[in-house]
C-alpha cells in the first residue's frame, strides 16, 4: 500500500497530485497490477482532505483505464500507465538536450530556460484545452 | 432544489439600523463541505445562525433539507450547530455529556460519538474544564455528530485551536463527512485548511455574497493575466475584471474568464484559491448590476 502526501504550495490541485503519484508508484514499481489503493477513508484521515478530492483522483485514474473500483471492496490497480518507448523516450530527450545546448549558447541562464519552458507547455495544454 | 441543502432567496437581516446580511441568495449542494469566508463582521455567524434557525430573517427565505428552519424535534433532529465557542458544560465529564446528548437526542446513536472521542484518546471520565480547547473541540462534533445530522453548521469550529489540534479536527470532520455524507457549512479564515477541505465556497463581504461555486470550478473560471500597459483591450472585453493594477509599463489583471484568452500578448496563469478570496475581499462594494458591467479601464485612460 503507497501512502499519498499533498504539496500545499504547489499549485497543482489536490486531486491531480494523487493522480500524478499514483501513476508516478505505477512506473517505479510501487504498485503492480492487482494491487489495492489506499481507500478513501483512510486518504480523507490521513491527508485531511475533502472526500470528493480522492474521488475524483480515482474516478480519473478509472477512466484512464488504469483502475478499477470493486463496489464496497475497493480500488484495485489493472494495468500500468501507457507511455512511448524507451527508444522514443531517448530520442526526445536527445532533441531536449539539443536544445537546452543551443539556448545556453544563446546566453540564457536556468531561469529564462525554465520560463520559456513553462511557457510553451502552458500555451500547448490550453490550446489542448480549447 | 431537492440536491441542495441549505437554499436562501433574498434573506435578509437587521439589527436596528445595521444590515448584517443583505440580498443573500446561495445554493449549497448536498454533500459537500462549503466554506463561509469573509471579513469579521460580514455576516457570516449570521447567515449560520438563520441557517439553524436561532434568529429569525428580517427578511428573504431560508430553507435547511428542504423547509423552513423552525423549532420542531424533527427538523432540528437533522441538523447539528455547533457555535464558536463551543459551549459545553465545563462541570460535566465526557461520559456525563454524552448521557446528556442521548436523553435530548431521538435520534441519537452512542457509539458514533463514544469510538471517535475514545480512538482519539480523549479522557471521558474527566471534567471538560481540564480538558484542552482542542479535546473540547472534539467533543463538541462528538456530541453533534453523535445526533446524526443530515447538515452540520459550524462557526469558526477550528479558529481558536493550534495546528495539531486543528488538522486532527478537520480530519474527525472529513471522515464523518464522507461516512455519513452529511453536508457541512463551516465559516473560518484559514484558506489553506479551506483549499484542503471544502469543495464549496461562499464568500461573504459587506454583508452581501461576492462570490459562490464549487470550487474547482470558480479556480478554473479565474486567471491572472499580465501585459504591457498599452495593450489595447486586447480580446480581454468580453471578460469580467475582478481585480487590476497598474505601473507605467505593466498590467495585471485578474478576471472571470467569458471564453479563452487568445492574444499572445497577455500572459496567462492559473489563480489560487488564496489570491482569489482575497481579490474579491478586496472589492470595493459591488452592486450585482454594476459587477457585470464593469470594465477594463486602461482602455480609456491610456496616454
Amino acid at each position: 500500500m503507497i501512502e499519498f502526501r499533498l504539496n500545499a504550495r504547489s499549485g497543482v490541485p489536490p486531486y491531480i497530485q494523487i493522480v500524478q503519484q499514483v501513476k508516478h508508484a505505477l512506473r517505479l514499481g510501487m504498485l503492480e497490477v492487482g494491487d489495492q489503493l489506499p481507500p478513501v477513508k483512510a486518504v480523507v484521515g490521513q491527508l485531511t482532505i475533502n472526500a470528493n478530492t480522492v474521488l475524483k483522483a480515482y474516478r480519473d485514474l478509472e477512466r484512464e483505464g488504469l483502475v478499477e473500483s470493486r463496489s464496497g471492496i475497493g480500488t484495485f490497480v489493472l494495468r500500468r500507465p501507457p507511455g512511448p518507448s524507451p527508444d522514443t523516450q531517448n530520442l526526445l530527450q536527445r532533441g531536449l538536450d539539443r536544445w537546452l545546448s543551443e539556448a545556453q549558447a544563446a546566453g540564457l541562464d536556468l531561469e529564462s530556460i525554465e520560463a520559456l519552458i513553462r511557457r510553451s507547455i502552458y500555451t500547448a495544454m490550453n490550446e489542448g484545452v480549447a | 432544489m431537492s440536491d441542495s441543502a441549505l437554499v436562501t432567496r433574498g434573506l435578509a437581516k437587521r439589527y436596528r439600523d445595521q444590515w448584517a446580511l443583505k440580498s443573500c441568495s446561495v445554493d449549497v449542494p448536498v454533500g459537500c463541505i462549503a466554506a463561509l469566508v469573509g471579513p469579521n463582521g460580514a455576516g457570516k455567524t449570521t447567515l449560520l445562525q438563520l441557517a439553524a434557525g436561532l434568529i429569525r430573517p428580517t427578511s428573504g427565505e431560508v430553507n435547511v433539507l428542504g423547509s423552513a428552519p423552525y423549532q420542531d424535534p424533527s427538523w432540528l433532529a437533522q441538523v447539528g450547530f455547533l457555535a464558536q465557542e463551543v459551549p459545553l458544560y465545563r462541570r460535566l465529564t465526557g461520559d456525563q455529556l454524552l448521557g446528556m446528548g442521548a436523553h435530548l437526542n431521538p435520534s441519537w446513536k452512542e457509539a458514533v460519538a463514544r469510538d471517535r472521542l475514545e480512538s482519539l484518546g480523549i479522557a471521558l471520565d474527566k471534567n471538560v474544564s481540564q480538558l484542552s480547547g482542542g479535546e473540547r473541540a472534539q467533543i463538541g462534533l462528538a456530541i453533534t455528530l453523535g445526533k446524526q445530522p443530515r447538515i452540520l453548521l459550524l462557526d469558526e469550529p477550528v479558529a481558536s485551536l493550534d495546528p495539531l489540534a486543528r488538522r486532527d479536527f478537520l480530519s474527525s470532520l472529513t471522515e464523518a463527512q464522507f461516512e455519513t455524507e452529511l453536508t457541512v457549512v463551516l465559516s473560518s479564515h484559514l484558506v489553506a485548511d479551506i483549499e484542503r477541505v471544502c469543495d464549496y465556497l461562499v464568500l461573504l463581504s459587506h454583508s452581501q455574497v461576492q462570490l459562490a461555486g464549487r470550487i474547482d470550478e470558480l479556480l478554473a473560471a479565474h486567471r491572472w493575466v499580465v501585459g504591457p500597459r498599452q495593450t489595447t483591450e486586447g480580446g480581454l472585453a468580453q471578460h469580467e475584471i475582478i481585480n487590476e493594477s497598474h505601473t507605467e509599463r505593466q498590467s495585471t489583471l485578474m478576471v472571470r474568464l467569458n471564453g479563452p484568452i487568445h492574444d499572445p500578448r497577455w500572459e496567462v496563469a492559473d489563480v489560487g484559491l488564496e489570491e482569489l478570496v482575497l481579490a474579491y475581499m478586496g472589492r470595493k462594494r459591488v452592486d450585482e448590476m454594476a459587477s457585470n458591467q464593469r470594465r477594463l479601464s486602461i482602455v480609456e485612460d491610456r496616454p
